[in-house]
């Protein structure tokens, strides 16, 4: 039994302990003491992973433990971390503790809602401890499935038709997915070998070349659809702007994250040529993603459509920062994911809180609500403050890492990308500022919102835990980039740059 | 006599046999003859059992056994079918097949 | 060993306090917090005069050079494999002096900010943020390196954006506070671009090693770059411009007038200063690379900060709203310290303009600090804006006339104040190297004595209105760091300041320079003149020169429209031609193609469901066709083989 599986096994006992649960307080309390388990055990993984490496084991991954599963066909469940994972898993569980109080209030249909809500951070739970290439496909599978029913139940607006879209489009990348991990299936004993999905054995051989031009893609856009590349990106505002609160910070703060590992861990680590002959495309939608996704969200005028342009914005700065194959860029899209997932979390926690009192997104329907709800709206100034980018805060030192990894590229194609990617910043000031501007300060638009109360206690829990991991990440950076991560960018660089 | 017929005339007989069934069952509109049409080729298909079996392996009954073990089922199954059509006709008032669509798109 | 450990308390001790107010705002009586904030704001500024103290007097230069020590510093951050990011104190001529400088006026204006924001609700707020403030600009005046003079650079104008919105609840202050951030943000922008771009041709932050002349040969700055500048003059000029953004040169100065939204002592600290004056430092930190590597960039430098020292002095004379003419004015010696720096060159008696612009730096911190406190006790007292409906307050308000009269007379160059000394240092370095920029600084100094008296007069003479209220002189806690100003403004020009500032660390011997101090004199005694004759005493006479020149003064009087052409350019071509098809072209082409996809599935679908008619027996002959056909080919191919 290895502790790795409790990250699966904790989530599917809350679950089925809401089954016999009364009502909704029954349901709340056992769900936040679920997820409260499942953060005090990534804690415990952040530790003992740490003491593995203080004990000078520098094995790409630790913590492996080999449990079959279709022995006739060697898929395997391989459970192993590195420090990008078991960064990543302390992500999930930071904002699924979060999203467990930000729907404290959820009355309607609550143990469904909570059952599905978990299980969804269980195949995310998953896709991170795995090294099997087959186990991550099903965990991914099982973490968009119960998307389908969040958004189509309990979400708001036009639910069923963004349910819809956001499940086919991502199935779609599934679709494409399910191609590229066959294709690395089949070439992975290229010495007659038995084939093999085992990340660390397939990385011991070299793919053909031309094999790799042909899967790269597909592996690339099928995550990319779920890391929001661009021109694939359009689930995302629709699909977040109709989920209930706690599935839009669990899918744009950690499923979108899915894919940008996938495409890290997948894409980038087992198909490297590839990568090299078409980065340069895909950096292209990245830049495109970056700049675009800034500009649209200026002009939209539902904070949940800001928010998702943004994310927009920001999850394509991941793979920008990814396809750039250094260490300094690298760990910056890495801290990225971890900034990106907690901060977008934040917001849409924040912009659930406010629409459950004023029941407008609008934000020319509301205006000086910082003056009713102080605390929500400082949170919501803060979060926008390290969304564009302030010291102090995660983003900051994400964004620095990724356009000084940028800038070491001394040609022409990557100096322009950079520079128009590093415009994104004042874009992002201008928009942040003219939301923060409209609905939190000037006069209270709306006099009854002037009987609007302040957080209560579940809701300072919810913001206040991810205010404080966006400071400490943002104030002691070195910590997850040195410490956790360290050496864990090692193997896939070594591989990205070994023939360049 | 009968010590003359080879298996190919047995062939023979049950392939017409059969595609009576086929033409019948494509034909007919109404329920009941379709269901004969079927038992047709039911039996046609028996005659092969039995012929195969009295032709080619006289030694063993396997064929002997299907083609009984096929008579049994298509009582079965000729009962459960009229018990449908007389189901169909008690909704629909007929039992002529393109009545009876309901099953499309 | 080292004797500097001690200085990392000069930026953590307000930070402190700022978290302690921050978290207990609602909680701490008004009183808990003045004294908490104001006493860990005066322990810093004794800690300062402390490292004053011991640098410049206990260590004094070694071999004549006053040598760079770093207090105290830990690695942050690492950046790929090669550069990594340091926090800590660098300890120098300008660090030291700019620490003098921030402390002062900070801990006068948490004096003066007692008294001045005591009604307001968010009175712990505001000294939260002033600490908040206080923490970042001192943190930025002693970065050990570029990084951290980004990272605090930042975080000064996020405090300085807090600030200016503080009431939140008017749309003005808001729209200013907006403006502020982003003009900032953009020429941050280049700055961030300039960094990088350095940083990866010279491979180290450290501004020791950076700006060390030995070390420039072995920086690696070949590469090409644009618009046939060398790699260097790029980099600068970027840098240059994030400079110029937070120290409002032209064009990106639109956002300085508009901040005087703020509470008044915010604009005495953050808008006249210190903050804005970030830029200079910034520049005059990297002195060395910018007249050794890149003399172009050092010469655009000066052209700049002359030009707009002229522009704003321009825009003043016409300004009718109180603060926004001091506004131009801090805009305009800005500028005057720009054009010092860029007039000078590296080392010795031709490195005059730098010591002038550091000198020039200094003082006016105190006499601009003291016009903006001042202008806040007068608009405290007579609640309005407008210079028009002021006049006669010398009667009513005695010390903050006299005070503000000092102010005046120091910034228009009188003769053994202040700034006559620094001005006319950075005059003379002009004379001797460029003579454009110093015809354009003398017609500044002639233009800054006439809009300082025209505002002078005007407030504390000419017309009296009617005042609903007597006005008054506001209570000791504004008086008294009105009154130290005063004393300062007039006292700092008396320092020898080349002993301690110098380009190159030498002391450097300066001398009054007589006959650029009397043309000097007499250009601003002219000045004042004028403003005498205009505005002492009311008459038509202003009226009558605008009719004359009205072309000129409505340009001026509108700014140049400057701010017409942004608000053109964002609004007209950046939000309608390309942000709003953004989102049209996502909507309806991006997202329409998946739609589209969508709809031709379905479709397609809709188009052959006919085929699944429900007749049994079509699907039946469909079926036995099949396998006749299959059989055929069947056949056909066995009998082929």
């Amino acid at each position: 039994m290895s502790f790795l599986l409790l990250f699966v096994i904790v989530p599917l006992l809350t679950v089925i302990a809401i089954l016999f649960s009364k009502d909704i307080k029954q349901t709340r309390w056992i769900a936040a003491i679920g997820m409260s388990v499942q953060l005090l055990l990534s804690a415990a993984l952040i530790l003992m992973y740490l003491k593995i490496r203080a004990a000078g084991i520098t094995d790409d991954f630790v913590m492996v433990k080999n449990l079959v599963w279709f022995p006739s066909l060697n898929f395997n469940l391989t459970l192993g971390v590195d420090g990008i994972s078991v960064s990543l898993i302390a992500l999930t569980s930071i904002v699924i503790f979060a999203g467990v109080f930000a729907s404290w209030q959820m009355e309607n249909l609550h143990r469904e809602f909570f059952i599905s809500l978990i299980v969804l951070a269980t195949g995310v739970f998953g896709f991170f401890i795995t090294i099997d290439l087959f186990a991550m496909f099903v965990f991914y599978e099982l973490a968009v499935i119960p998307m389908y029913l969040l958004i189509g139940i309990w979400g708001t607006g036009p639910k069923e038709y963004s349910a819809m879209k956001l499940t086919l489009m991502l199935m779609a990348g599934s679709a494409l997915i399910i191609v590229g991990l066959l294709g690395i299936y089949f070439h992975s004993a290229p010495d007659g070998g038995l084939l093999t999905m085992n990340l660390l054995e397939i990385s011991r051989h070299k793919i053909p070349e031309n094999v790799q031009n042909f899967l790269f893609p597909f592996l690339f856009v099928g995550f990319g659809i779920l890391g929001a590349l661009f021109p694939l990106h359009t689930w995302s505002p629709d699909g977040h702007a109709s989920a209930p609160t706690a599935v839009s910070m669990l899918h744009a703060g950690v499923l979108m994250k899915l894919g940008s590992y996938g495409v890290f861990r997948i894409a980038l680590f087992l198909l490297p040529e590839a990568a090299h002959n078409q980065g340069s495309l895909f950096l292209i939608l990245a830049t495109i993603g970056i700049v675009y996704g800034a500009l649209g969200a200026i002009m939209q005028k539902d904070l949940k459509y800001i928010n998702a342009y943004s994310s927009v914005s920001h999850c394509a700065l991941i793979l920008f920062g990814l396809l750039m194959f250094n260490r300094s860029a690298m760990d910056g899209a890495i801290l990225q994911m971890i900034s990106h997932g907690i901060m977008t979390a934040l917001f849409f926690a924040l912009i659930g809180m406010i629409y459950g009192r004023t029941h407008t997104r609008m934000i020319n329907e509301m205006g000086g609500l910082l003056k009713v709800m102080p605390l929500l709206g400082a949170a919501y100034i803060i979060g926008g403050l390290a969304s564009l980018g302030l010291p102090g805060f995660s983003g900051f030192v994400a964004e620095m890492m990724v356009f000084f990894g940028a800038f070491t590229h001394a040609d022409t194609f990557h100096r322009v990308v950079t520079v128009l990617a590093a415009s994104s910043i004042v874009i992002t000031a201008v928009y942040i500022l003219r939301v923060v501007g409209v609905f939190l300060m000037g006069p209270i638009k709306d006099e009854h919102h002037l009987h609007l109360t302040d957080a209560s206690w579940w809701e300072k829990l919810s913001v206040g835990t991810l205010l404080l991991f966006i400071t400490l990440i943002g104030v002691f950076p070195h910590f997850v980039t040195e410490t956790l991560i360290g050496n864990s960018l090692a193997p896939a660089l070594e591989r990205l740059m070994s023939n360049f | 006599m009968w010590q003359d017929i080879t298996l190919q005339d047995v062939l023979i007989v049950s392939t017409l046999m059969f595609f009576s069934g086929v033409y019948g069952f494509l034909t007919r509109r109404n329920l009941i003859t379709m269901l004969m049409s079927v038992e047709l080729m039911l039996n046609a298909v028996n005659i092969n059992f039995v012929a195969f079996n009295y032709f080619l392996h006289p030694e063993n009954m396997h064929g002997m056994f299907f083609a009984l073990f096929v008579v049994v089922i298509a009582a079965a199954e000729a009962s459960v079918a009229i018990a449908i059509i007389i189901g169909i006709y008690r909704r629909f008032k007929s039992i002529n097949i393109e009545d009876v669509s309901n099953m499309k798109y | 060993m080292n004797a500097f450990e001690y200085t990392f308390l000069i930026p953590f001790v307000p930070l402190l306090g700022f978290l302690i107010i921050i978290f207990n705002f609602n909680r701490f009586p008004k009183k808990l917090t003045a004294v908490l904030a104001t006493g860990f704001i005066g322990f810093t500024f004794v800690v300062s005069i402390y490292t004053a103290w011991q640098y410049f007097f206990q260590m004094g230069p070694v071999n004549g050079v006053y040598p760079k020590f770093i207090g105290f510093d830990f690695e942050w951050l690492k950046l790929g494999d090669h550069l990594s990011v340091h926090m800590g104190t660098l300890i120098d001529q300008a660090s030291v002096m700019m620490l003098i400088v921030v402390t002062t006026v900070s801990l006068m204006v948490h004096i003066y900010s007692i008294g001045y924001m005591h009604d307001d609700r968010g009175f712990n707020r505001f000294f939260a943020f002033l600490q908040l403030f206080s923490f970042s600009m001192l943190s930025l005046v002693m970065a050990t390196n570029v990084f951290q003079i980004y990272i605090f650079w930042e975080l000064v104008g996020v405090s300085s954006f807090l600030l200016i919105g503080f009431y939140y609840e008017k749309p003005s202050a808001v729209a200013a506070s907006k403006k502020a951030f982003i003009v900032t943000r953009f020429a941050d922008l280049f700055f961030l671009l300039g960094i990088l771009l350095l940083s990866f041709h010279v491979g180290t932050f450290d501004f020791i090693s950076l700006t060390n002349p030995e070390n420039f040969e072995s920086f690696n700055l070949s590469g090409y770059a644009l618009f046939g500048l060398s790699i260097p003059a790029l980099a600068l000029i970027l840098i240059f411009i994030g400079g110029a953004g937070k120290s409002a040169m032209f064009p990106l100065h639109i956002w300085l007038p508009d901040a005087m939204e703020g509470p008044s002592p915010v604009s005495a600290l953050i808008h006249a200063a210190t903050m804005v004056v970030a830029g200079v430092y910034l520049v005059a930190r990297l002195f060395a690379n910018y007249a050794l590597m890149a003399p172009e960039a050092l010469a655009l430098v000066g052209y700049v900060g002359a030009f707009t020292s002229l522009f704003a002095a321009v825009i003043a004379v016409t300004q009718i709203d109180f603060k926004r003419v001091l506004a131009f004015s801090t805009i305009s010696q800005i500028g005057y310290m720009m054009a010092g720096l860029g007039v000078s060159h590296y080392g010795g008696e031709e490195g005059l303009g730098y010591m002038a612009s550091m000198f020039h730096l200094f003082t006016h911190a105190m006499f601009k600090a003291l016009l903006f406190l001042g202008a806040g006790a007068v608009i405290h007292a007579v609640h309005t804006n407008s210079i028009r409906e002021m006049g006669g307050l010398r009667k009513y308000m005695k010390t903050t006339h006299i005070t503000f009269l000092i102010a005046t007379l120091a910034i228009a160059g009188f003769p053994g104040l202040s700034g006559f000394f620094s001005k006319d240092e950075i005059i003379t370095a002009a004379y001797q190297s460029n003579p454009l920029v110093y015809y354009a600084l003398l017609v500044v100094a002639g233009l800054t004595a006439f809009y300082m008296f025209r505002l002078y007069f005007l407030v504390f003479w000419n017309t009296e209105p009617h005042y609903h209220l007597k006005p008054h002189d506001p209570g000791k806690a504004m008086l008294i760091p009105l009154i130290i100003l005063a004393l300062l403004s007039i006292l700092t020009g008396y320092i020898p300041f080349g002993q301690f500032i110098s380009s190159d660390g030498q002391p450097l011997h300066t001398h009054l320079h007589l006959d650029m101090a009397v043309i000097s004199t007499l250009v601003s005694f002219t000045g004042i003149a004028l403003a005498w004759m205009l505005y002492k005493k009311p008459s038509d006479m202003p009226q009558r020169l605008i009719a004359s020149a009205s072309t000129l003064y409505r340009w001026a009087y509108n700014k140049f429209y400057i701010d017409e052409v942004y608000l053109f350019v964002t609004r007209n071509i950046i939000f309608a031609y390309i942000s709003r098809p953004i989102a049209w072209f996502d909507r309806h082409i991006v997202d329409g193609t998946m739609n589209a996809i969508g709809w031709v599935t379905v479709t397609t679908s809709h188009k052959i469901k006919g085929l699944q008619s429900g007749q049994l027996q079509k699907y039946a002959f469909a079926f036995v066709s099949a396998v006749l056909v299959i059989s055929a080919l069947l056949v056909y191919y066995l009998l082929n083989n």
